[in-house]
């Protein structure tokens, strides 16, 4: 458990982050939203301590982060940043390797940790192991990136716009893949974004800053339902939030009896994609494939029912 | 081809006469060598056959050793005692047209680093070959040689003691102050314009201001005569020398250290690297081909500038060509020039493949 305990940074007198206080649960992914200079990313360097803070505390486990020194405080914490910021000099294994190496694991130890990480990131480690960073493609680059943050299976693993500099197509990708391993591995993560679609999408909890206040800090479908205040409105984007919210929600949630013609869809489609597929092919319902029971099917009318059941 | 290949003189000082590459022989002197050379630099026309035009190249080569060797003999058979024989404005054109033609084939074929330190030692001791088997024995250079052989030797361990030494110095001094330069931005916002205001003092003036200064060091200081500092001779001008290399390994330094990118130093602070972990590990790596560039710069310039040192009573390969100049014996002269231009050459090769070994990016891993 990581808890964000009053915390604020003051440059030239003027609050950067303003008596932040959250806390963050274990094994969960924590989004950060918030416009430039709103002190989102200031509060993510407070905590492993780039930035010192000006007053407040933060505990990790309950122990607070000032009683250690900060380069070995930062051993125990991941960091993943835009750019993904790799050493050009060492190959993608030594890359990785970078954190164990200076908590001095054994050779053994860190070679096979190098080739479970590139597994688990769908890198072949026999073809990618010996590469440059600067053989790889911006995609591969930003998984060993995120790779290297978690080798050591740090306490926790801050990422700072770790997704900023891919495009779309490679960053859902790169978003369904960070989803995928941190259920795998039961990591905490807090991440920065300025993208609340990314937020809503990769968070179990959200977190809006603004103007170096956290105004908001809820569930995603907490924070489409009920915004705090009009910026959190603003961020959530007025006329989309109903498609949002939707998109939070599985098919599985509204399946019910009945017979449809066509193939099913996975329970876990998202209802925004199946209200997308009957407005497209102009039906009523599709099918839904359950584990265990025939096919049901999911409705327009149902949709619009659970869209129109935030109140 | 149509300048004078050799020149032949009454004595060391004398203006010489020229002599036509096809008139220092007979036809069986002058035949093989015009031979080779013409069909090396047909052969070396071939565009595209990189093989080919390096073997003409080579071809050329020995057909101008042949002329210059026979011909030098040859000539000097029937002259006078005191003549001499001096290659002539033909032969030096001839040369470069053959070394660019070997140039450029090499550098179409684009050798490894190994393969470049291969070529060069191949290339040295051919040299060494060529000038100890006697061959061009006859020539005005090698005859000031003879005469001077033990002052040569003297000249080459001071001038590479001048050179090296200063480096030495320069390193020792400079890579510590540009790493310091590279942490605290004020210092290196006064340290760099200093250096370069050193570099811009001429160096004749350079070395003419040390010899007041360091006379008055070692008049007054007590033990410094004793350890050779005085007005003229190795100390002033090994000082001037460390001064001109300064600014090239310091701004050197700090530009290596600085080419680190940002996203890379952010992620080395944030996985837990300290200070000491980062420059060893990170910024010095990543800029240590900027750092050798540095060094390689100071190599090559103070193998040059080494031989103005002979003016304040430096010693090295200055003092042949400043007797050379006072006497106007021309091939004195070149006893000292030649010798610095070949180390000047041999020094950038080989500081250019440690440069390349340096980099152990993808680029050069393949």
């Amino acid at each position: 458990m990581i808890e964000i305990d009053q915390i604020s940074k003051l440059y030239a007198g003027k609050a950067a982050v303003d008596s932040v206080s959250m806390t963050v649960e274990t094994g969960t992914i924590t989004g950060i939203v918030g416009t430039s200079g709103s002190g989102k990313t200031t509060l993510l360097r407070m905590i492993n301590r780039l930035v010192e803070p000006s007053s407040g505390e933060v505990r990790i486990n309950g122990e607070p982060t000032s009683s250690l020194a900060p380069h070995i405080l930062r051993r125990r914490i991941g960091y993943a940043i835009q750019g993904h910021g790799l050493f050009p000099h060492y190959t993608v294994a030594r890359n990785i390797a970078a954190v164990p190496r200076l908590l001095g694991w054994s050779k053994d130890k860190i070679a096979a940790r190098v080739d479970e990480l590139l597994d688990l990131f769908s890198m072949e480690p026999s073809q990618f192991r010996d590469r440059y960073p600067a053989e790889l493609s911006g995609g591969q680059q930003q998984r060993v990136g995120v790779a290297r943050a978690l080798a050591s299976r740090p306490d926790l693993l801050l990422m700072d716009e770790p997704f900023g500099a891919l495009d779309p197509i490679i960053r859902s990708r790169a978003q369904d893949d960070l989803r995928r391993i941190q259920r795998t591995l039961g990591s905490t993560i807090m991440l920065v974004t300025h993208d609340m679609e990314e937020a809503i999408h990769l968070g179990d909890q959200v977190a809006v800053m603004d103007a170096g206040r956290l105004v908001q800090h809820a569930a995603p479908a907490e924070i489409i339902r009920a915004p705090a205040t009009d910026f959190v409105a603003e961020m959530v984007g007025g006329v989309e939030r109903p498609l949002r919210l939707l998109s939070l929600i599985p098919v599985a949630d509204i399946t019910e009896d009945g017979p449809t013609d066509g193939e099913a869809i996975d329970p876990q489609t998202s209802l925004r994609d199946a209200l997308a597929m009957c407005l497209w092919a102009g039906r009523e319902a599709l099918p839904v494939a359950r584990p265990d029971a025939p096919p049901g099917r999911v409705t327009l009318d149902a949709i619009r029912a659970r869209a129109a059941d935030h109140q | 081809m149509a300048l004078p290949f050799l020149t032949l003189a009454a004595n060391r000082i004398v203006a010489g006469e020229g002599v036509a590459a096809w008139r220092v022989g007979d036809l069986f002197v002058t035949g093989p060598g015009l031979i080779a050379l013409v069909v090396g630099l047909a052969l070396g026309l071939l565009s595209g056959r990189e093989g080919l035009r390096l073997a003409g190249a080579a071809l050329g080569l020995a057909g101008l050793l042949w002329l210059l060797s026979q011909g030098a003999s040859n000539l000097i058979a029937d002259a006078g005692d005191y003549a001499r024989v001096s290659p002539g404005a033909g032969f030096w054109c001839l040369l470069v047209v053959v070394s660019l033609l070997a140039a450029d084939a090499l550098s179409n074929m684009s050798p490894g680093p190994m393969a470049r330190g291969g070529l060069l030692i191949a290339a040295l001791a051919l040299i060494a070959l060529v000038l100890t088997s006697g061959a061009l024995s006859e020539l005005s250079i090698m005859r000031e040689y003879t005469s001077r052989q033990d002052a040569f030797r003297d000249a080459t361990l001071r001038h590479l003691g001048l050179a090296f030494g200063s480096l030495a110095a320069a390193a020792l001094i400079g890579l510590p102050l540009g790493v310091w330069a590279h942490r605290r931005a004020p210092l290196r916002q006064g340290l760099l314009p200093v250096l370069s205001f050193l570099q811009t003092i001429p160096s004749l003036a350079m070395f003419g201001i040390m010899i007041p200064l360091l006379g008055w060091v070692g008049d007054s200081v007590p033990g410094a005569q004793a350890l050779g500092i005085a007005g003229i001779g190795f100390a002033p001008a090994f000082l001037a020398l460390v001064f001109y290399s300064l600014l090239p390994v310091v701004a050197n330094t700090v530009a290596g250290l600085q080419s680190t990118p940002a996203a890379t130093r952010e992620a080395a602070r944030g996985m837990g690297m300290t200070e000491g972990q980062r420059l060893i590990r990170v910024e010095l790596p990543i800029g240590l081909p900027v750092i050798l560039a540095g060094i390689r710069i100071v190599l090559v310039q103070n193998i040059g500038l080494a031989v103005i040192a002979g003016l304040i009573g430096g010693g090295g390969y200055g003092t042949f060509v400043f007797q050379g100049l006072n006497q106007t014996a021309t091939d004195l002269i070149l006893l000292g020039a030649l010798p610095t231009v070949a180390l000047a050459v041999v020094a950038a090769i080989l500081m250019d493949i440690l440069v390349e070994l340096a980099q152990p990016t993808a680029e050069t891993a393949r």
